[in-house]
């Protein structure tokens, strides 16, 4: 048991440390360590520019996608070796965001099911972030149960016309293309009437408009379809194979999410370290530090968890179904972490301004933004069903909509 | 990296655990549940063959020289089976005490004897309600001879020799403290079985009147010996703690898949899945903070004190949460005599316990995350 590089996998890091050294932007190096929770913005740069500039000198290095093969973008890099990078990349990898969706869900589905053409033609231009790439599954009545989706696609000639709305898409104002599924054939159960395409989100009819969240912050979007014309070309897998084919892009989006995940600890721990309450500070509190314990060994457990899968990766194994914990464990974890930092603060806890006295209103915005982190990429009821029934073997829920064309099923509760 | 055991450790695992399925199935347990035995003598010897015992003591000292990596491996498999032997005093704890403090002749004299499963030792800690502390040591030594009463005394009741912090100064700092080996044998000491809430591991409360002590260590050191002995022991425990919570959710996902109510498994409704996915992910964090005390204590790392305590905590909450709910999850039945869950249920709650509370670790994880940060 040691935390130790293999000879080659010190070679491997070696390189990557000198060429981040010799080209990563260090004028952002300050601003971009300090944004530890939450989205990253720039005072005087836009986020989505800095992180294409980023990207694609990382193309010409040879370090984007650097998992994927190189005909496409990438490196022909191992698993153990893209982790090895995003270690080193550091804080720099926070100016990937706008790409993760890209690089993480969209890429691989494209990989797995698209013509050597379109492989060729996208994923290069994706992986350098040229063209960037949102995902465009969920819709407001198809969360949790995304096979249950509205949008239509119906064919007309060599290409399809589609009709209908989609929700919570990162990204959509300043992407390029787009991974849809939509329904094709509403008389058969839900899971079989779906196909998968990429389009143009520049297309005629596609209409992005932000969503005002609970925490008041405009991050995701709505994307309306109205007769939106997609060439067959663009279809990623048969007609009526969507779902397979999307499980490709859930899986990733479950591996991708959990990689760096933020605790909420070493804020929380500095916080209290420093906050005066009337017998002394925070962190002397015997009921403070209980709290605190205990949300520190879940943090440590999530980091040497991750360890693990890393540890399997180095020996060129899969990571076990231990990986699928983490998301689950973080989102609640932030939640209760804010909520009693503002406890602390007494009433003074609800007052949301930078200015005030303590932490500069991070607790108030992670209490404010941490509902998202329970749903998005999986919800905390769907991540417990993924645990009990993959990993733990217990049987899947009663469907009773299984065997029911869509178009019979229920669509009002009462 | 290579976070993980070796596919030697792994190998010796599967040894355990197969020689423990055999050798200490629930029925055995049962045998002290009822109070027939006050441990599993057959066990013990048997342990003792496979070279379990001696699996962390130097071969000079009669041991297999193996190492801690390996200890843990087996306090895992020891912990799923609930076996009810005193290892953890004598291994974790008075074995580990002689190997920190203990002179040559002393670990010539008892070592061999702690592998062979000739002598059962333990340590002579607590005196009373309350966790570890220098002021909650009564017991005085005083010119070779020890006075006092420490309770509980873990498997004090059939000990051979415990290692007993006593009381040798009163300048109210630490190095009043100072650890001493009593026979238990010998004169001066009056041992009374106590009644206690996990049955297959016995308590004891141990009286010295003027009872013969030797010295373990340099006067007033033990504290600091003490203090490394609780840490090593945290880990190998955690390790125990995490056997037995993996071991509850095995049981409760098993019963889950067999029982049916309205008409199909209960382990189909949502309710029941959940409560088993959130056992799960308790012993998965408890597992991966418990490799990284492992790989601490194995390389007496500077970090072993924050990893031990990270353990111990993240394994108590494990063991606890899931043998709680494995009840829960069984229903009526789980509060049957006749179905396990009870033994893990009670193991659990003493474990958590035995080694200074929750409470107490926890006080000490902040502690020790806080000086790492001024460092």
């Amino acid at each position: 048991m040691n935390f130790d590089d293999t000879q080659q996998e010190a070679e491997f890091r070696a390189i990557a440390r000198k060429w981040i050294a010799a080209n990563a932007p260090k004028e952002f190096e300050e601003e971009l360590s300090k944004s530890s929770l939450g989205r990253i913005r720039l005072a005087k740069h836009d986020m989505v520019e800095v992180g294409k500039a980023w990207q694609k000198k990382k193309a010409e290095g040879g370090w984007a996608c650097l998992h994927w093969p190189k005909e496409y973008g990438g490196r022909g890099a191992t698993p153990i070796e893209r982790v090895i990078w995003q270690q080193e990349e550091g804080v720099y990898g926070k100016l990937t965001q706008p790409f993760q969706i890209g690089e993480g869900m969209c890429g691989p589905t494209v990989m797995a099911w698209g013509s050597e053409d379109a492989k060729r033609r996208y994923l290069p231009k994706l992986a350098s972030g040229e063209e960037i790439w949102c995902q465009l599954f969920s819709e407001p009545s198809a969360g949790s149960d995304v096979a249950g989706l509205r949008t239509r696609a119906e064919k007309k000639g060599d290409n399809w016309v589609v009709n209908g709305q989609k929700i919570w898409t990162s990204g959509a104002h300043y992407s390029d293309y787009g991974l849809l599924i939509a329904r094709t054939d509403p008389n058969v159960p839900k899971h079989k009437g779906l196909t998968m395409f990429f389009l143009d989100m520049k297309s005629p009819g596609v209409e992005v408009r932000p969503i005002k969240q609970a925490n008041g912050m405009q991050e995701f979007n709505e994307v309306y379809f109205t007769d939106v014309v997609i060439p067959d070309s663009q279809r990623l897998g048969a007609v009526g194979e969507g779902w397979s084919v999307s499980l490709t892009t859930l899986m990733n989006e479950r591996m991708s999410i959990g990689s760096r995940l933020a605790t909420g600890v070493p804020e929380m721990f500095e916080f209290c370290s420093n906050l005066m309450l009337e017998d002394g500070l925070a962190i002397d509190d015997p009921a403070v530090r209980s709290k605190l314990a205990s949300w520190a060994v879940k943090a440590s457990g999530l980091k040497y968890t991750s360890y693990r899968a890393i540890s399997a990766l180095s020996k060129g194994e899969r990571p076990g179904p231990e990986n699928s914990i983490g998301k689950l464990v973080s989102g609640l974890m932030l939640q209760d972490i804010a909520t009693y930092a503002m406890d602390l603060e007494g009433a003074a806890g609800s007052l949301t301004g930078t200015d005030e006295e303590q932490a500069n209103g991070q607790f108030q915005q992670m209490l404010l933004s941490s509902p998202s982190m329970r749903i998005a990429g999986g919800t905390d009821e769907i991540l417990r069903n993924i645990i009990a029934e993959r990993v733990l073997g217990l049987p899947g829920d009663i469907r009773v909509d299984k065997d029911v064309p869509y178009n019979k099923i229920p669509t009002k509760g009462r | 990296m290579n976070f993980d055991f070796s596919d030697e450790q792994k190998q010796m695992r599967d040894e355990a655990r197969k020689f423990l399925s055999e050798q200490c199935p629930p029925k055995a347990v049962r045998e002290v549940l009822d109070g027939k035995a006050p441990y599993d003598k057959a066990l013990w010897k048997g342990l003792a063959e496979m070279g379990f015992l001696g699996v962390a003591i130097p071969e000079q000292f009669g041991g297999a020289g193996a190492g801690h990596l390996e200890l843990c491996v087996i306090a895992e498999e020891m912990g799923r089976a609930l076996a009810p032997v005193p290892f953890s005093s004598t291994v974790y704890l008075a074995a580990e005490a002689l190997l920190i403090a203990g002179s040559d002749a002393q670990k010539q004299k008892w070592l061999p004897k702690i592998a062979s499963g000739d002598a059962i030792g333990t340590l002579a800690l607590f005196e009373g309600h309350g966790n570890p502390s220098p002021k909650a040591i009564k017991v005085t030594a005083n010119g070779g001879v020890l006075n006092g009463v420490k309770k509980p005394v873990a498997d004090g009741a059939i000990a051979d020799f415990a290692v007993v912090a006593a009381r040798t100064g009163s300048s109210g700092r630490e190095s009043d403290i100072s650890l001493f080996i009593v026979d238990l044998k010998a004169g001066g000491v009056e041992i009374k079985s106590l009644t206690n809430i996990d049955l297959t591991r016995g308590q004891a409360a141990i009286t010295f009147k003027d009872a013969k002590a030797e010295p373990l260590g340099a006067t007033g050191e033990g504290w600091g010996v003490l203090t490394q002995v609780l840490d090593r022991a945290a880990v190998l425990m955690a390790f125990e703690q995490v056997g037995g919570a993996d071991r509850a959710l095995e049981m409760g996902r098993d019963y889950a898949l067999d029982r049916i109510a309205f008409g199909r498994p209960i382990g189909s409704f949502q309710a029941v899945k959940h409560m088993l996915a959130d056992m799960y992910v308790s012993a998965t964090l408890a597992r991966s903070n418990c490799y990284y005390g492992a790989w601490a204590l194995s390389t007496n790392a500077g970090e072993l004190p924050e990893a031990a305590a990270a353990a111990r905590i993240s394994a108590t909450q494990a063991f606890q949460h899931c043998a709680k709910n494995n009840i829960q999850v069984h229903g009526g039945m789980g509060f049957t005599w006749e179905f396990d869950c009870h033994m893990y249920y009670r193991r659990a709650n003493a474990m958590a316990l035995g080694l200074g509370s929750l409470s107490y670790w926890e006080d000490a994880l902040i502690d020790r995350m806080r000086k790492k940060n001024a460092a």
